[in-house]
C-alpha cells in the first residue's frame, strides 16, 4: 500500500496555497503600514508647516508671538554644531577605524576596544548628554557652548563613524595593499596613498549619515542645557547657541495652537537639511565607489 | 662553475643543474639554502635549495597548495603577510640574506618586483599607476615621471594602446591590458628581479599569448621568477624549471631536460598529466 | 639592472632620495597616534561610567540606596520629596510593551515579505523608504505623536487623556520598526538559497518555506535584533517627553499620563533644578539606571547573535 493519498493531498494542498495567500497579504500590509506612516507622518508636517515656511521665519529670531517666530538662530547653530562634530568625529572615527583594520594585532587590548564601540552603540542618547554635562559644560568648564555640544554630539555618533569607515577600509581588496607593499611601499604610505582614496567614498558617505544624525538629535542636548530663546547668532566656539531640534521641542511644548504650526514648520528646514545631506552621501556612494 | 661548486659545500644532496650551456655562466641572484617555513603548525615549506640566475626566466611548477606561491612570495618577504609565518633557513639575494631581519623588506621590494595572480591595478587613471612606485621613492619631478611612465609602459609593449588614454582610470582597460599594465607599474622603479604568480591564470589565450612574449623580451634587462601552473606555458618560456612537490622541491633542472627526460619519476608523472 | 640609459636609472635616483628619516619617524608614530583616537572611544565608556557612578554616589549619600530600588513614589518636587524609581520603570515599561508589540509583528511581517516575497525592484524602492523612516529625528516622531496620533486615539476612545502611554508607546514602535525589518531581513537574507530550493523542491508553498525553514534558521539574528530595537525603546527620550507627559505612576494604566526615566531626565534638565540639590543628582541616579537596563540588553544581544550564529 502506499502511504501518501493522492486524494487527501490534493485537498490539502487548496487549503496551503489559500493559507500561502493570505499570509503574502498580510505581510504585504505590514509593508503598507510602515509606508503609509511614513506618508502620514510626511503629509501632516507639510500642511500643518507650508504656511509658516515664509521668509520672515527663515530670517528671524524666536520670539514670543508666533507670527513672528522665526528660525535664524537654531539653523545657524545648527551648522555651527556642525563645525565642531564633522572635523573632531571624523578624525576620531576614522583614526580608529584605519587602526583596527590596518594595524591592530588580535590581542586583549584590540578585543577589548572593539567590544567597546559596539556597546558604546548602543547607549542611549541622553546618558551622552549627563557625560557632557559633567565632563564638558562643568569639569572643563566649557559651559553651554558650542564647543561642549559639539564633543559631546562627536562622542555620540563616533561608534557610527567609525563601524562605517571600518567597512569601507575593509572594502578595499588586499590585492590592492599587496601590489603597493610589492613595490616597495611602507605600511602608512599604503594607507595614505591606496587604501584611503579606494575608501574615502564610503567614509563619506558613512560619515555624512552619522553627522546627519547628530543634527537631529535633541536629548543630549537637552541635558546639557542649551538655550532655546536666543536673539543672537554664535560668535565663537564657547559661544552659548541653540539648535533646530532643540527649537522645535521648545514651540512644540507651547500651549499656543499657533506654536504647532511653528514646529512644523520648523521641522520641515530641518528635514530639507537632512534631505539635502543624505543625497549629498547618496550622490557620493553612487559616483565615487569603485568596483573591483 | 660558481653556483655548483656552492652547492656543493653546502649539501650532499644536489640538485644538479644538467647540460648548463657552455658560454660563461650566469651569475646567481638569489641563492636558496635550507629553506623552512611555517604557516603556524602546516610545514608549508621543506629544506628548499635553489638558485636562480640573472637574466633568466625561472618558472616554478607543481600540483596546487604544493608551497609554488608561498616560495616566491618568501622572496620579496611578502609572505609575512600573513602574521602566523615562520621561517628559518637563508636566502641571499645579490649576497645578502634576505630573511635577516635587518634587512628592511622596502629596500628588498624596491629592488625585486611582483606581478600577481589577478590583475590589480590602483583604481587611479593609468599615469597615476605607473607613477606610484617612483612617486613613493621620493621621485617628484614632472618631467622625469613623463618619461619613466612612457618608458615603462613601452617596456610593457602597451605604450601604443593607452598612450591618448593615460588619465583614465586603470579599470577602464580589459584584463589582458590591467595585467600588463601592472607590469609596466613593476618597470617603472626598474627592478633588478620580477617575481611572477601565475600571471596569466585570470586572462584570455590571446593576452596569454601577449604577456608571454614579453617575458621573453623582459628577460634581457630582468631576472624573473613565474610560478605557473600551465605546463606548457613553463616550457615556452622558461630556461629553467623547478618542480614542487608537497614543499618540496622534487626537481630542478634546464626546462628542455626537465621536460624531454625527467630524472625523478614524480617529475614525469606529473608533466605526463597523472596527477596534479 | 638596466645599462645604456639616457637619463640617470630610476633605482640611482631612488637611492639618492632615501632621506629615511621623516619617512622612519612616520611609519613609527603613525600606528601609535592612530591608536590613541581608538582609546578615545574606550575613555567615553570610562568617562560615562564614571559620572554616572560619581554623580550617584552622591545621591545616594542623601537618599538610601533602598529607598530608591523599593519605593513605589517618585515625588522630587513635594515638600517632602520620595525617590522610589518604580514608577519611572513602569512608565518606561509601558511604552516598551507598546512599542514592542506594535513593531516586531509588523517588522517581522514586513521583513518576511522583503526577503521571501518582495522582487529586486520592489525591494529596491521599500528598502530605502524605511531607511528614511529610520532617519527621521526623534523630535519629528514626538510631534507626530502629540499632534496626530493621540488626537486620533481620542477620536477612538474619549477616555484617552491628552498625556498618555498608548500614543508614545505606538510611535516608539514605528520609530524601532525598520531597525528589526533590516536587521531580521539581513539574517534571513543569508539562510542560504540551497536549503529554501531543498523545501520548496518538495512541494513546500512560500508561506511555510519562511515560517518552518527561514524563520526557525535565523532566529538568532531576529531575535538579537528584537532585543537591540527594545534597548532602543528603553532609551527613546524625546517621544515621551513631548506625548507621554509627566506624572510617574506605578500602575498598568495606558490611558493617562505617565512618566519615563528618560522624560524625567529631560524635566529637570529644561527646568531650574539648581546644581548642587538633590534634584539634580537624581538624574544621574535615573540615568545610571537606564544605563544598566539598555546595557544588559545590548550584551545580551550581542551574547544571542554569537552563541547562536547560524553556520552554513
Amino acid at each position: 500500500m502506499r502511504y501518501i493519498e493522492e486524494t487527501s493531498v490534493m485537498q490539502n494542498m487548496n487549503k496551503r496555497l489559500f493559507r500561502n495567500k493570505l499570509w503574502k497579504a498580510l505581510f504585504l500590509g505590514a509593508v503598507t503600514i510602515a509606508l503609509a506612516s511614513l506618508v502620514i507622518l510626511l503629509y501632516r508636517i507639510v500642511t500643518q508647516g507650508a504656511d509658516y515656511l515664509t521668509w520672515d521665519f527663515m530670517t528671524n529670531f524666536a520670539s514670543r508671538f508666533p507670527e513672528q517666530a522665526g528660525i535664524k538662530a537654531a539653523l545657524v547653530g545648527s551648522l555651527w554644531l556642525m563645525l565642531v562634530v564633522a572635523p573632531v568625529s571624523m578624525t576620531l572615527g576614522i583614526g580608529t577605524a584605519i587602526y583596527l583594520e590596518e594595524y591592530a594585532k588580535k590581542n586583549k587590548l584590540n578585543d577589548f576596544i572593539r567590544m567597546n564601540i559596539s556597546n558604546l552603540a548602543g547607549v542611549p542618547s541622553i546618558v551622552f548628554g549627563l557625560l557632557g554635562l559633567t565632563i564638558f559644560v562643568r569639569m572643563l568648564d566649557l559651559g553651554k557652548s558650542v564647543l561642549a555640544a559639539g564633543l559631546t554630539m562627536s562622542l555620540l555618533i563616533l561608534p557610527v563613524i567609525i563601524v562605517a569607515s571600518q567597512e569601507a577600509i575593509r572594502a578595499v581588496p588586499k590585492e590592492q595593499r599587496e601590489a603597493s607593499f610589492g613595490m616597495g611601499a611602507t605600511k602608512w604610505q599604503t594607507i595614505v596613498r591606496v587604501v584611503l582614496p579606494a575608501a574615502i567614498p564610503g567614509i563619506l558617505t558613512g560619515s555624512i549619515l552619522a553627522l546627519s544624525r547628530a543634527i537631529g538629535e535633541t536629548a543630549p542636548l537637552v541635558v546639557i542645557g542649551i538655550p532655546v530663546i536666543l536673539q543672537f547668532l554664535p560668535d565663537g566656539l564657547l559661544s552659548s547657541f541653540t539648535v533646530l531640534p532643540m527649537q522645535i521641542f521648545d514651540w512644540a511644548k507651547r500651549p499656543q495652537e499657533e506654536f504647532l504650526f511653528v514646529a512644523s514648520a520648523g521641522i520641515i528646514v530641518l528635514m530639507v537639511l537632512l534631505i539635502i545631506m543624505n543625497s549629498i552621501a547618496i550622490f557620493i556612494r553612487n559616483k565615487f565607489q569603485q568596483r573591483y | 662553475m660558481v653556483q655548483l661548486a656552492v652547492q656543493e659545500v653546502k649539501k650532499g644532496k644536489i640538485l644538479e643543474v644538467n647540460g648548463t650551456p657552455a658560454a660563461a655562466p650566469k651569475k646567481t641572484v638569489y641563492d636558496t639554502i635550507g629553506l623552512d617555513l611555517w604557516y603556524g603548525e602546516h610545514h608549508a615549506l621543506k629544506n628548499i635549495d635553489l638558485a636562480i640566475a640573472e637574466n633568466e626566466v625561472t618558472a616554478i611548477i607543481g600540483p596546487s597548495g604544493c608551497g609554488k606561491s608561498t616560495y616566491l612570495k618568501t622572496l620579496n618577504r611578502m609572505v609575512e603577510l600573513v602574521p602566523v609565518v615562520r621561517t628559518s633557513g637563508v636566502i641571499n639575494y645579490r649576497g645578502r640574506n634576505i630573511l635577516d631581519r635587518n634587512y628592511t623588506v622596502e629596500e628588498l621590494r624596491t629592488k625585486v618586483g611582483m606581478v600577481f595572480q589577478k590583475p590589480n591595478p590602483f583604481p587611479k587613471s593609468i599615469y597615476d599607476n605607473i607613477a606610484y612606485g617612483p612617486r613613493i621613492h621620493g621621485i617628484k619631478n614632472k618631467k622625469i615621471l613623463d618619461e619613466i611612465v612612457e618608458k615603462s609602459l613601452r617596456g610593457a609593449a602597451i605604450w601604443d594602446e593607452v598612450k591618448d588614454r593615460l588619465h583614465e582610470n586603470a579599470y577602464g582597460l580589459s584584463g589582458g591590458q590591467q595585467q600588463r599594465i601592472c607590469i609596466a607599474r613593476c618597470l617603472a622603479i626598474e627592478p633588478d628581479v620580477i617575481l611572477m604568480d601565475e600571471p596569466t591564470s585570470a586572462l584570455d589565450p590571446i593576452s596569454t599569448l601577449k604577456v608571454e612574449e614579453l617575458v621573453q623580451e623582459l628577460k634581457d634587462n630582468y631576472s624573473i621568477v613565474i610560478v605557473t601552473h600551465n605546463m606548457q606555458q613553463a616550457a615556452r618560456i622558461s630556461d629553467k624549471t623547478a618542480f614542487f612537490l608537497n614543499g618540496e622541491v622534487i626537481e630542478f633542472d634546464n626546462t628542455d631536460h626537465i621536460f624531454s627526460t625527467p630524472s625523478d619519476k614524480r617529475t614525469e608523472d606529473y608533466i605526463s598529466g597523472r596527477f596534479g | 639592472m638596466r645599462t645604456n640609459e639616457q637619463s640617470p636609472s630610476v633605482q640611482a635616483m631612488i637611492a639618492a632620495s632615501r632621506n629615511k628619516k621623516g619617512k622612519r619617524l612616520l611609519e613609527k608614530t603613525m600606528p601609535k597616534l592612530l591608536l590613541l583616537t581608538a582609546l578615545i572611544s574606550v575613555l567615553t565608556t570610562f568617562g560615562i561610567v564614571f559620572t554616572l557612578i560619581f554623580e550617584t554616589v552622591e545621591f545616594f549619600n542623601r537618599i538610601p540606596l533602598l529607598d530608591f530600588i523599593t519605593g513605589v513614589e517618585w515625588l522630587p518636587f513635594a515638600g517632602e520629596a520620595q525617590y522610589g524609581i518604580l514608577p519611572l520603570i513602569a512608565g518606561t515599561m509601558k511604552v516598551t510593551v507598546i512599542a514592542v508589540l506594535v513593531a516586531v509583528p509588523l517588522g517581522l511581517a514586513a521583513a518576511i515579505y522583503l526577503s521571501e516575497y518582495a522582487s529586486d525592484s520592489a525591494r529596491r524602492i521599500i528598502k530605502p523608504v524605511l531607511e528614511v523612516l529610520a532617519g527621521i529625528p526623534t523630535i519629528v516622531y514626538g510631534f507626530f505623536a502629540l499632534t496626530f496620533v493621540t488626537p486620533v486615539l481620542q477620536m477612538i476612545s474619549p477616555d484617552i487623556k491628552i498625556f498618555n502611554a498608548l500614543s508614545p508607546g505606538i510611535v516608539v514602535g514605528i520609530m524601532i520598526l525598520p531597525m528589526i525589518t533590516s536587521l531580521s531581513e539581513d539574517a534571513m537574507s543569508s539562510v542560504p538559497k540551497s536549503i529554501r530550493e531543498g523545501a520548496l523542491g518538495l512541494g513546500s508553498t512560500k508561506f511555510e518555506v519562511a515560517i518552518k525553514v527561514v524563520l526557525p534558521a535565523a532566529l538568532s539574528g531576529i531575535v538579537a535584533s528584537i532585543v537591540l530595537a527594545v534597548s532602543r525603546a528603553i532609551g527613546e527620550t524625546m517621544i515621551v517627553s513631548l506625548a507621554g507627559g509627566s506624572t510617574p505612576t506605578l500602575d498598568a494604566n495606558v490611558t493617562g499620563s505617565i512618566q519615563t526615566m528618560t522624560a524625567y531626565i529631560v524635566q529637570v534638565s529644561t527646568g531650574d533644578a539648581g546644581y548642587g540639590t538633590t534634584i539634580y543628582y537624581s538624574i544621574y541616579a535615573v540615568g545610571f539606571t537606564l544605563f544598566i537596563f539598555t546595557l544588559l540588553m545590548n550584551l545580551l544581544a550581542q551574547y544571542i547573535s554569537k552563541r547562536y550564529r547560524e553556520e552554513y
